[in-house]
């Protein structure tokens, strides 16, 4: 189920400002890369152009390959709808539907994409529910409104949701950066335990969570303001973290401007 | 400078600011009391079943007996079919706007929309006159009256509903999208589903002022003591109309039950107002009740 990412000669536009360049990227299946990087140097941006979400702002437009497995995401004929089921993605601040109970917050991903059949639905909501560490939590209040969960609970409830459709692939932008630690330390196992079947890529601003939890560490930098992003370096979390072999990264790293 | 003194003039001006603001909040009520309590007074003595379940028919002016039965019944009808055509089309129109419409047409249908919001009702009846009845040779009918009607009551039902859709919050589209889930498919099963509580008081709003409108019902509703309960074939009665009508005369019969319909008028406009806070209510997301 878990897909390989090979990305070459990205670059995304937000009308005509250049907001990455050139980014060219390998994500091996079943690992966890996290993306790091200081504010605005475009790491989000390319996050959302793994899973065709960048375009849904309008006057954007992205260039380069994004491939999945051999298929190229945005080939001609590719719809986009169908990307963003294959790719799934958790955002930074917890976003329940709030119409909607837990139960029907997790199947909403089966329920919108017309999926019928209740005992289907049934067994893959408490499926992904213990997938997201919130079975034992939820289990006796599942018609409950998925909002009056906290933050952690919310933000594992998205995290369900989005597993609930089986993607192939787990996109993550900051999905820690509004929780409190105990609830990131929860989701941070959870990610390594998802990592068995999903490939995951996750955006952090928190250098300390990349090194806690990544296979694999991308680093993105920013010239100036105006100008574009660019990935500096990736490699192995553990190498990158003690012998970066470009001088931004360490710079970077130890904490000299970020 | 101390830090542990207050000014007295501060004291002072604070006072003397909370001091106007209840007055002004006094004088702000005055009217809606005062309404209130003549409309109640003078209408309440007429206000009987008998009232609410006869027509005038056969009732000459100066005689008591008689009701408004026809002029409710005509406004509920007419009001019915203006909301009925109202609510999809502005809901379709506030839909376009906020979430599909970029160029030119949406700014030309934002400006109309401006434009129509302004529209005095006897403007909108001349025009009815003028287009159905004169133009395309229809008759008085209550039809005709909802036509009236519903140009003066989308504007607010586009402009409502699209504040209301603006409101729902960009994440909420995001996450629906980042599901692969399709564009109409959000807006129809996650955008306006969280919209909903606002739209319908937006809605209801909208429908408790065209109840009151007597220009549209002047000009296009016919003369009739009788019940008519079809809108489509001959004139029908209508409360604002039978209100305006009963001031006219010197008639005390005829002026009681003026009062008793303006009452009445009152009433079913506070009804629909308590029924758009109790859908709101329902309907509200979970967590916010």
């Amino acid at each position: 189920m878990a897909k390989r990412i090979d990305v070459s000669g990205l670059s995304a536009y937000y009308g005509s400002v250049r907001a990455i360049e050139d980014i060219s990227l390998t994500v091996e299946p079943r690992t966890v890369t996290a993306f790091i990087g200081p504010s605005g140097c475009g790491k989000s941006t390319v996050l959302r152009t793994l899973n065709r979400m960048h375009e849904v702002i309008p006057g954007t437009r992205v260039e380069g390959k994004v491939m999945l497995d051999d298929v190229d995401l945005y080939g001609a004929g590719i719809d986009p709808v169908a990307v963003r089921r294959t790719i799934g993605m958790v955002f930074q601040r917890p976003n329940p539907f709030p119409t909607m109970s837990i139960y029907e917050n997790v199947a909403a991903g089966l329920r919108l994409n017309g999926v019928r059949g209740k005992s289907d639905t049934d067994g893959i909501v408490e499926q992904s529910l213990r997938g997201a560490n919130l079975w034992n939590e939820v289990k006796d209040r599942l018609n409950k409104p998925g909002m009056g969960l906290s933050g952690g609970q919310q933000q594992r409830l998205c995290i369900a949701r989005a597993i609930a459709v089986s993607p192939d692939v787990l996109l993550m932008d900051e999905p820690c950066s509004a929780l409190d630690p105990i609830s990131t330390l929860a989701i941070e196992d959870l990610i390594a335990q998802l990592k068995n079947e999903y490939t995951i890529v996750i955006v952090t601003h928190n250098m300390q969570q990349a090194a806690r939890v990544s296979d694999r560490t991308a680093f993105f930098n920013i010239e100036g303001t105006g100008k574009p992003g660019k990935l500096i370096e990736i490699d192995d979390t553990p190498r990158i973290f003690a012998n970066p072999s470009q001088r931004a990264t360490e710079d970077y790293i130890t904490g000299r401007f970020g | 400078m101390s830090l542990s003194h207050p000014s007295p003039i501060r004291k002072v001006k604070n006072s003397a600011a909370m001091v106007l603001m209840a007055l002004a909040f006094l004088v702000a009520l005055v009217p809606l009391i005062s309404i209130l309590w003549t409309v109640i007074s003078k209408g309440l003595k007429s206000l009987n079943g008998d009232f609410l379940s006869h027509s005038m028919r056969n009732i000459s002016p100066q005689q008591t007996g008689g009701g408004a039965y026809h002029a409710i019944l005509g406004v509920l009808e007419q009001v019915a079919i203006a909301a009925a055509i109202t609510i999809p089309l502005s809901l379709l129109v506030a839909i376009y706007l906020v979430e599909y419409g970029r160029g030119r047409l949406a700014q030309a249908v934002t400006f109309f929309v401006d434009v129509m919001m302004g529209l005095p009702s006897i403007v909108a009846a001349l025009f009815v006159l003028s287009f159905w009845i004169l133009g395309l040779g229809f008759h008085a009918s209550g039809f005709a009256v909802s036509l009236a009607l519903l140009i003066l009551m989308m504007p607010i039902a586009i402009r409502s509903t699209e504040e209301m859709l603006r409101l729902v919050s960009s994440a909420l589209r995001e996450a629906s999208y980042a599901l692969g889930v399709s564009k109409w498919r959000t807006i129809v099963r996650v955008v306006l589903p969280t919209a909903l509580p606002g739209i319908v008081t937006g809605m209801m709003l909208g429908i408790a002022r065209i109840m009151g409108e007597t220009a549209p019902a002047l000009l296009l509703a016919g003369a009739t003591d009788s019940i008519n309960g079809n809108p489509f074939n001959g004139p029908q009665g209508s409360l604002p109309l039978f209100v305006y009508n009963s001031s006219q005369s010197s008639l005390q019969a005829t002026i009681d039950r003026g009062w008793a319909a303006a009452l009445t008028l009152i009433i079913i406009v506070m009804l629909l107002n308590l029924f758009a806070r109790l859908i709101a209510w329902w309907k509200a997301p979970a967590a916010a009740r």
